[in-house]
């Protein structure tokens, strides 16, 4: 009996009962395409998250007070800023930008409110640093910083939420109770995770002090190295300014690791962020939670394949009579075992293949905001996986199918 | 002097053990002979099905030998078995048995799609044996289109369809009313009359009277032997001409 014999024969029991065939088909379906289409989720959450911090810059590192505020000697100023700016000590540095934020500010305009997610108060080495383009208008000068003029740069967002359909430039806006003049809008950058990156405003960093931080520490300072191949070489030799500046004892040691943030111990009163390596982080905990998504779906495929499994068996017991007559009439175990085995693998590689093709429609659309990228060798692994779970779960009940004996098979009501 | 088809000795069919014990077949012995027509009656219990599954190789004797056209059938492996259910034996059923939502044709080729004939062939040996119990054209209709007698006699050109040694009838007539059951008996006169051997089991009278041979069975043992018409003989009540529809 030829293999394409058996399967003819497998085809003509599936359609037997079609509407049962195609429920089947269905749980293999719905568990391959959420695989694929998850992994692909998963995978265009990193993509867009390496997306951002390459945007970033790949040549900058951020560092950090880890004290809370701390006392003046552990704090970043702008004295200490300045000192990193030190052609013999730090060669490799192309500008220093401190940096103080206020967060959720309130920006009024003509009546309209609008809270600002961030207020960043800074130098204009920020916004070449920063990789943050203006849009229309221009960032604000040093001269602007060191006469301390009220003057801001806001982000597309807040461009639309306080001046819808009007152009923002030179119009005036109040922040804590003073007046600023907007000179620019950023371009519209992409946001990730919850964080929108147009919810945001850039004013001199001595005028944001006066108005709304006050004199106190800097958040953090953005060091642009000349390269990115000298970002290593500018985080030690910062990291040697500020030991020296911020009387760190030779014994603490500033450790640089890659595949995390490259953390000083903990004796150490700043932290040192390095954005290559902050993307390695980043990607590698998108890597996680795309194995995790995978997972989940993965379990959905399982369950659909104890469905086959179920609906073999029934299928297995309805035909007992059926199986005893082609036994009685020649039929060798082996073809029996052959042709219920197939007829579970058509279903799982019929309800796979549509689930890929049902995924591949679906990754089209945007899913959780995040537009889905699909990784090819999931197809595969998806498709691989149906045809095994046909074998697998139809193993059971083939293998009970091929063991009936025919007498009590065809007694069987 | 030609083989018997079927050559039987000392079959004995014991179920269960202890207590619980049953002796369904006691030591059977008969030989069968190419052409002849042989009934065989019995109560219930007193092991003619038994009998029957084992000449139809569906299950092995406990003790004894069993030789169908000079194959050893009781030794058997499973496989084998199979086989011989395929080429060697044509089994017709009390229930029919005939394959549901499949047509008539495509449940005659059954057999033949087993055996490894090509699909042109099957065709054309499924035709010629629906032809032969007068249904060639019903070919394309399913059981559930098909009436009693006529899905039997499907089922006996399922069985003629590998040309077998051996018809094998488990109470064919049992579930028919009497003018389908005319009808059967009348493809089993002209089968007979064309020289194939064959074997029923029956519990009517009527059925038993128009073979050519007939045995009892009492208790798991043959207690009558009586040839009612000679081997290479028309069987009594064999009726000529072909049968109609």
């Amino acid at each position: 009996m030829s293999l394409y014999e058996v399967i003819r024969f497998a085809l003509r029991g599936l359609s037997a009962n079609k509407l049962r065939s195609a429920l089947t088909m269905l749980g293999i379906l719905i568990g391959v395409a959420a695989v694929i289409l998850l992994v692909a989720v998963g995978n265009g959450s990193a993509k867009a998250i390496s997306d951002r911090i390459e945007a970033l810059g790949t040549n900058t590192i951020t560092v950090m007070s880890t004290g809370r505020g701390g006392t003046t000697s552990t704090a970043l100023t702008v004295p200490i800023a300045n000192a990193l700016v030190d052609p013999q000590l730090a060669p490799d540095v192309a500008s220093v930008s401190p940096v103080v934020t206020a967060s959720s500010s309130t920006m009024t305009y003509e009546g309209t409110e609008h809270s600002v997610s961030s207020f960043v108060g800074t130098t204009p080495s920020w916004f070449a640093a920063s990789n943050t383009p203006v849009g229309t208008g221009s960032a604000f000068t040093a001269d602007d910083e060191a006469q301390g003029r009220r003057v801001v740069v806001i982000g597309q967002t807040v461009a639309e939420e306080l001046f819808p359909g009007v152009d923002p430039i030179d119009k005036q806006v109040t922040v804590g109770g003073a007046l600023f003049t907007i000179v620019g809008v950023l371009a519209e950058k992409s946001s990730t995770g919850f964080q929108d990156a147009n919810d945001t405003a850039i004013a001199p960093l001595t005028a944001v002090r006066e108005v709304l931080t006050g004199y106190g520490s800097l958040n953090s300072i953005l060091v642009e190295a000349t390269s990115p191949d000298k970002v290593d070489a500018v985080q030690s030799e910062v990291a040697t300014i500020l030991n020296q500046r911020l009387k760190v004892s030779a014994t603490a040691s500033t450790t640089s690791r890659t595949g995390g943030n490259s953390n000083t111990s903990s004796s150490t009163p700043y932290r040192i962020q390095n954005a290559s390596q902050l993307l390695a982080t980043q990607t590698e905990t998108a890597d996680t939670f795309t194995t995790l998504l995978g997972a989940v779906a993965a379990i959905s495929l399982l369950v659909g394949g104890i469905g086959i499994t179920n609906i073999m068996l029934v299928t297995v017991t309805e035909r007992t009579r059926e199986i005893g007559i082609r036994k009685a009439l020649g039929a060798p175990r082996r073809v029996i075992l052959t042709q219920f085995l197939i007829e579970a693998t058509l279903l799982s590689v019929l309800g796979g293949a549509l689930g890929v093709a049902a995924a591949l429609i679906g990754s089209s659309f945007e899913i959780v905001g995040v537009k889905p990228v699909i990784v090819p060798s999931s197809i595969g692994l998806a498709l691989g996986v149906s045809i095994a779970i046909g074998l697998f779960f139809g193993g059971l009940p083939a293998s009970r199918a091929a063991r009936l004996r025919p007498i009590d098979a065809l007694r069987y009501e | 002097m030609a083989r018997p088809v079927l050559d039987v000795r000392d079959l004995t069919k014991v179920y269960g053990t202890g207590e619980a014990t049953v002796h369904a077949l006691a030591g059977v012995t008969m030989t069968v002979d190419r052409g002849d027509y042989v009934a065989i009656m019995g109560s219930s219990g007193s092991g003619k099905s038994t009998l029957m599954n084992i000449l139809g190789a569906l299950d092995v004797p406990t003790a004894g030998s069993y030789h169908l056209d000079g194959v050893d059938v009781s030794k058997l492996a499973d496989r084998q078995l199979a086989l011989a259910r395929n080429r060697l034996i044509g089994f017709i059923f009390q229930a029919f048995n005939l394959i549901p939502r499949t047509t008539a044709l495509a449940n005659v080729e059954l057999p033949l799609a087993y055996a490894g004939v090509k699909a042109k062939e099957r065709r054309r040996r499924a035709l010629a044996a629906l032809d032969v119990v007068g249904l060639a054209d019903r070919a394309k209709h399913e059981p559930n289109q098909l009436s009693g007698g006529q899905q039997q006699r499907v089922a006996v050109a399922r069985a003629l369809v590998t040309e077998p040694a051996l018809l094998l009838a488990d109470e064919p007539t049992g579930n028919l009313d009497s003018h389908s059951t005319a009808d059967v008996l009348e493809v089993f006169d002209e089968l007979s009359a064309s020289g194939r051997t064959i074997v029923l089991i029956t519990h009517e009278p009527e059925v038993g009277d128009r073979a050519k041979r007939l045995i009892r069975l009492v208790d798991g043992q043959i207690v009558e032997d009586i040839r009612q018409s000679a081997v290479d003989q028309m069987p009594v009540g064999a009726m000529t001409g072909r049968h109609t529809a």
